[in-house]
């Protein structure tokens, strides 16, 4: 399929890819989101202005899915980033959830065990996927891809250096970082699902089936933890499905932040 | 070699006058070069006083990275913060190589800041409650920092006056940013006019002391005087602020926004804005993190700092950094 016209002359095929654009949209979302709340708080300077940057790209890759929404007349991609209601988002649930006790821009008691797992777990998992849609049926998607890919490589190269430092390295590190990985997997199976639709998405090769994807993610994550003598938990979905809608309260105070301003006023020009 | 050797055999006082005679013919002087101690310490002072305030200056806008309220706004506003680190970044490691003479590292200045000894620019000790507030940043506060930061271009002192090109050239697209929300705002509705007019009335007197009191009488102390005599900027406080004037006030009465000032006025005779002094004795207070954000932001940057000891731990002791 090459424009958002053939797309509609095809409800059923429209019906699958839409349903893929939301959830990578939304998780590229809430998880930048996430992300630009750690500004200021990172663990020293560089570091700061390293994650502001992922954290920019990754804000953008959601932009450009947003806007393929747009394209296939799904409204207008700042109301879909904004104005969705929680049981509307198909985010996995580890993406919403908050970086650690506190709040923003009080009394942040961050993990930055988590940050550094759960980035660097999804990055992984985005490659996977952005491997895979570099082929996909949809042309503007796979174009799209091929874009994202080129940022993504730097994203994952980022987390994994951190990840293999504090895992092997001396203090409390690496037993926070084990924590951090057994909190991860409970709901990564999240992540790496395609959701209820799965079957059309694979059928109508707008990506690879779901099982191949995370078969690959798992050989990946096999590569890293086997040297290390870490143990890769079996993934999860503990919380729930979020392709479905499910979501927790992290999700809810998330969207009321993110669109504190644009809810002024949802019609005005900001 | 022989050239050092014989450098070491002059007198202190020809070594002054040497130094003098670089700066009077326009040379830059480099961070190993020979320099009085008043000069290496005004600069310490001067570049960690900026850089850190870069990094504290990402405070008041965090609040408004995850709430900008468009996609493009979000894309802008993180791209604007993410240059300002950055940039606090680049100047805290020229500060560092001046301060190896003393043997003290980053961390000290972490740690002055943290005890209040180093201080930081008055306007991010200042409340940012709303959207406008994000804009007027932007617009003005970045606005100003290019006035002074130009001012300060041809520094004799070549590491900062070749991180000030790189960031002033940043800070003309945060100037644009921030224009552009303005300018969104401006155009929009009442509601949307009335935060941005609000925003002016609230930050006026902050950016007005952002160029610092006209003589040291003011405020007890300034730094202008040794900074010009060494070269390192060249004009005075109030031309700053007379030049911040020319430029911002017309563009802010051209979007029928007022200034919270009855007697402002352009003395035609004099070639200068008149206008109402702001209460320097508060900014004293502002700038000893007695402001209305001070400790909120310190805290923040503190309990980060603290929160994350076990990351700077499991970094070797050799490689550690702050």
């Amino acid at each position: 399929m090459k424009s958002p016209q053939e797309v509609n002359a095809d409800p059923a095929y429209k019906q699958a890819l839409t349903e893929l654009l939301y959830q990578l949209a939304d998780d590229d979302f809430v998880l930048a989101f996430r992300g630009s709340e750690w500004l200021g708080l990172a663990p020293h300077i560089e570091e700061d202005v390293a994650f502001s940057s992922i954290n920019q790209d990754t804000m953008g890759h959601a932009a450009m899915y947003y806007q393929l929404l747009e394209d296939l007349g799904e409204g207008k991609a700042d109301d879909l980033a904004h104005g969705r209601k929680a049981f509307e988002r198909k985010n996995a649930i580890l993406l919403e959830e908050v970086n650690g006790p506190g709040h923003y821009l009080k009394e942040p008691y961050y993990d930055w065990a988590f940050a550094v797992v759960r980035h660097y777990f999804y990055a992984q998992a985005k490659k996977v996927k952005i491997d895979s849609l570099k082929n996909s049926s949809y042309e503007p998607l796979a174009q799209a891809a091929v874009k994202i890919n080129m940022e993504l490589y730097y994203h994952l190269l980022h987390w994994k250096t951190w990840f293999t430092q504090l895992a092997s390295a001396k203090g409390e590190a690496p037993e926070r970082m084990k924590k951090a990985v057994v909190k991860v997997c409970q709901d990564f199976a999240g992540v790496l699902t395609l959701g209820p639709k799965a079957d059309e998405i694979a059928g109508f090769h707008l990506i690879e089936d779901e099982n191949q994807l995370k078969q690959r993610w798992v050989n990946e994550m096999e590569k890293v933890f086997s040297p290390s003598g870490l143990q890769l938990p079996e993934v999860e979905m503990v919380r729930g499905d979020g392709r479905n809608g499910i979501h927790t309260t992290d999700l809810d105070t998330a969207l009321e932040t993110l669109s504190e301003v644009y809810r002024q006023d949802p019609a005005a020009s900001w | 070699m022989s050239m050092t050797l014989s450098y070491d055999r002059l007198s202190e006082e020809e070594k002054h006058r040497r130094f003098l005679d670089r700066i009077e013919k326009g040379e830059k002087i480099e961070a190993d070069d020979w320099m009085p101690d008043d000069y290496r310490q005004t600069l310490i002072k001067l570049i960690s006083m900026h850089g850190i305030s870069e990094i504290m200056g990402a405070l008041p806008e965090k609040e408004w990275v995850p709430k900008a309220p468009s996609l493009r706004r979000k894309l802008g506003i993180m791209a604007k913060v993410q240059d300002e680190m950055g940039h606090g970044q680049l100047l805290l490691r020229v500060a560092e190589d001046l301060m190896k003479p003393y043997g003290k590292t980053r961390e000290e200045i972490m740690q002055d800041l943290f005890r209040g000894d180093l201080k930081f620019h008055n306007v991010f000790h200042m409340p940012a409650p709303t959207w406008g507030d994000a804009g007027l940043i932007g617009w003005l506060v970045d606005g100003a920092a290019i006035i002074t930061q130009t001012n300060m271009l041809k520094a004799s002192y070549g590491p900062y006056a070749r991180a000030l090109k790189r960031i002033c050239a940043e800070e003309v697209f945060h100037a644009q940013h921030g224009e552009a929300i303005i300018l969104a705002l401006a155009e929009g509705t009442d509601a949307q006019r009335a935060m941005i007019q609000d925003a002016i009335d609230r930050w006026w007197e902050s950016l007005l002391m952002f160029f610092g009191p006209a003589t040291s009488t003011t405020t007890g102390t300034s730094k202008q005087d040794i900074t010009i005599k060494y070269k390192i900027r060249t004009k005075t406080n109030e031309q700053l602020r007379q030049d911040f004037l020319d430029k911002y006030i017309p563009r802010v009465l051209s979007l029928g926004l007022t200034i919270p000032d009855e007697t402002l006025r352009y003395d035609k005779t004099e070639e200068k804005w008149v206008y109402k002094q702001p209460d320097w004795s508060e900014f004293k207070n502002i700038v000893r993190n007695n402001g209305p954000k001070s400790k909120d932001r310190l805290n923040l940057r503190i309990n980060a700092y603290e929160n994350n000891a076990w990351v700077r731990e499991a970094l070797s002791p050799d490689e550690a950094v702050v």
